[in-house]
């Protein structure tokens, strides 16, 4: 800045952007509609969310003690709670993989096109955008065990028809093919910009060094040039995928016998219909930790990203 | 080399292209395939859904009758008419909110600013379910469980419009912002008339986001609302199936059709703003 006035302090000349010379009261005035909604909807519930962790209360009770980690410790005692961490884990480790290989594949193929490319990302983005409750009461028609096209399919070409949805074992892969189907779009479109940040040349320098076949190219160049997006999205499929409720909460409820009990469909069993406030907390600072923990991983690729 | 002169190859058809396209297509018809089932079963009559042997069409045509009784069954259009409502409020007072701060962020110094953008950093981290409890206890003391303001209430700060509106703020030219000063302009002038048209694409890829998000979203609507009449799409929905158990699966499908309609065909015509909302950061 050329016009620094002479009797600006030390400190003012020092500041280089053009908002400095304007009091900072307006700054303020321009902030405190956000401050107000931060604080009141987002810091303050986390601060009282985290101390009723510590507390035995329930909505509607008159009264409530603190009790230290009890809550703390009946998680760590408490089956179902175990059981909704494992399925959902079990839920992240079928999504991401998934959809991840997905969204490269159709990234990388889509991108090799001449022609028609844009139907294509018309087409496997269009499941991101659906509305998933409407499009998992399909999914449940398509999986039913007797008049699912799906297990039509399974019949025609010998297969045993299956029941997704009443079988303990293959009521989360099936919520996971929902999963995968609505992500993967998703998933591909962040790929594409990760493609065409790579630059032209080292293709033909690849070209010039006798990498012809494209499978090889694809080991040798765009798989590696592509490393940080593809931890970037591996990281934000997780916890997308860690966040799993909707699904469950329509389709199965948590069942069979607890086999698709997730972490965010137990905690709003806990708190919004059992209200038990103290214990939904604990779950829920769990939740919490394990998102920022993932987050906190995300930042450091997004860190290195801007370095690569 | 290509050889240049062939028409197929002109027209991008190479072999490697056709094997591309087969692949794709088949992807592409394993993708679309719940969106056709879901069409093709709101036109089918009830006896067809039930019969052990698969069609690709409906075998007599029933024209819209499933989709009068889903209407019959359901207030639907209540339904979508709420989600219009609820996004629409969410939207504007998120654009509200979040432009002056960004902008400060953005072109400002001023105590506080590193604090507030760190926090604004960690808020992007917390999904709704965080503070969910709390804020509905806070409106179950205060009676407004179970109306409009209660569902929009956790998302009229969008932490997420603050962070990619800077972005977007901190490229603007300050020697233009200096001009408006000189030309006697107020702060509140020079920002929404001369830098929030300039972010038009970032606000429009923000709004297409923030629309998808909250028309879909289920958890916070099934907390807060009990009366149906305040349901947004995805709750009723929710209500739909369950009044509806296996019965009617072709009312169903024209239900679902009918309330994820709006989205796909906001969709299609701002299709580049969806894709450029995801890649402008990549956040969800």
């Amino acid at each position: 800045m050329t016009m620094a006035l002479p009797s600006s302090s030390i400190g003012r000349a020092a500041r280089r952007r053009l908002g400095a010379e304007i009091a900072p009261s307006i700054a303020y005035w321009f902030a405190t509609p956000s401050i107000i909604l931060l604080v009141g909807t987002m810091l303050l519930p986390i601060v009282v969310m985290i101390a009723m962790s510590f507390t035995d209360y329930e909505l509607g009770a008159l009264d409530f003690s603190f009790v230290g980690f009890d809550n703390y410790l009946s998680l760590w005692g408490d089956k179902t709670f175990w059981r909704s961490l494992v399925n959902t884990a079990y839920y992240v480790a079928l999504v991401v993989p998934a959809s991840v290989i997905i969204g490269l594949v159709l990234a990388v193929m889509v991108n090799g096109l001449k022609r028609g490319r844009k139907f294509y990302q018309i087409a496997f983005f269009l499941p991101v955008t659906s509305t998933l409750i409407a499009m998992a009461t399909v999914w449940k028609y398509l999986l039913h065990g007797k008049i699912g096209p799906v297990n039509h399919l399974f019949t025609a070409i010998g297969l045993p028809s299956m029941e997704f949805f009443g079988d303990p074992s293959l009521v989360m892969p099936a919520l996971a093919i929902i999963g995968v189907w609505s992500l993967a779009g998703f998933n591909m479109v962040l790929f594409t910009a990760g493609l065409t940040a790579i630059p032209q040349e080292l293709y033909e320098a690849s070209a010039v060094d006798g990498i012809d076949n494209p499978i090889e190219r694809f080991f040798t160049v765009t798989l590696p040039m592509l490393g940080p997006t593809t931890m970037f999205v591996i990281i934000t499929t997780s916890i997308t995928a860690f966040k799993v409720f909707d699904t469950v909460a329509v389709l199965t409820r948590g069942g069979p016998q607890g086999a698709s009990d997730v972490l965010l469909y137990v905690n709003y069993l806990e708190g919004f219909q059992y209200m038990r406030i103290g214990l939904a907390s604990a779950i829920t600072v769990v939740f919490l930790g394990i998102i920022l923990l993932l987050s906190l991983v995300q930042a450091k690729v997004l860190e290195r990203k801007v370095h690569y | 080399m290509l050889r240049p002169g062939s028409f197929l190859v002109r027209a991008g058809l190479t072999p490697g292209q056709i094997a591309m396209h087969v692949f794709l297509l088949a992807c592409a018809f394993a993708m679309l395939f719940p969106f056709y089932w879901m069409v093709v079963t709101a036109f089918r009559p009830s006896q067809e859904v039930f019969s052990p042997t698969f069609h690709w069409l409906p075998q007599t045509f029933v024209g819209f009758d499933n989709f009068r009784e889903a209407f019959a069954k359901a207030p639907l259009l209540r339904f979508m008419a709420n989600g219009v409502i609820i996004c629409a409020g969410i939207l504007a007072v998120q654009l509200l909110t979040a432009i002056p701060c960004a902008y400060a962020l953005a072109k400002y110094e001023f105590r506080g600013r590193n604090l507030l953008f760190a926090l604004v950093l960690f808020a992007l981290c917390v999904p709704v379910q965080v503070p969910a409890l709390p804020l509905y206890m806070g409106l179950a003391f205060t009676g407004t469980l179970d109306s409009y303001f209660s569902l929009m209430l956790p998302f009229f700060l969008s932490v997420f419009a603050i962070f990619l509106f800077r972005q977007v703020f901190r490229s603007f030219p300050d020697d233009i912002i200096h001009a408006a000063r000189l030309d006697g302009m107020g702060e509140m002038e020079i920002l929404w008339r001369v830098v929030v048209p300039s972010a038009g694409p970032a606000i429009a890829a923000f709004a297409v986001f923030s629309i998808t998000a909250h028309w879909n979203d289920l958890y916070w609507p099934l907390i807060v609302v009990t009366s149906p009449e305040l349901a947004p799409p995805p709750l009723g929905m929710m209500y739909f199936s369950d009044t509806d158990l296996g019965s009617s699966f072709g009312a169903l499908m024209a239900a679902a059709t009918l309330l994820t309609a709006p989205l796909m065909i906001l969709f299609l015509f701002a299709q580049r703003h969806f894709v450029q909302g995801v890649t402008m950061t990549g956040v969800k």
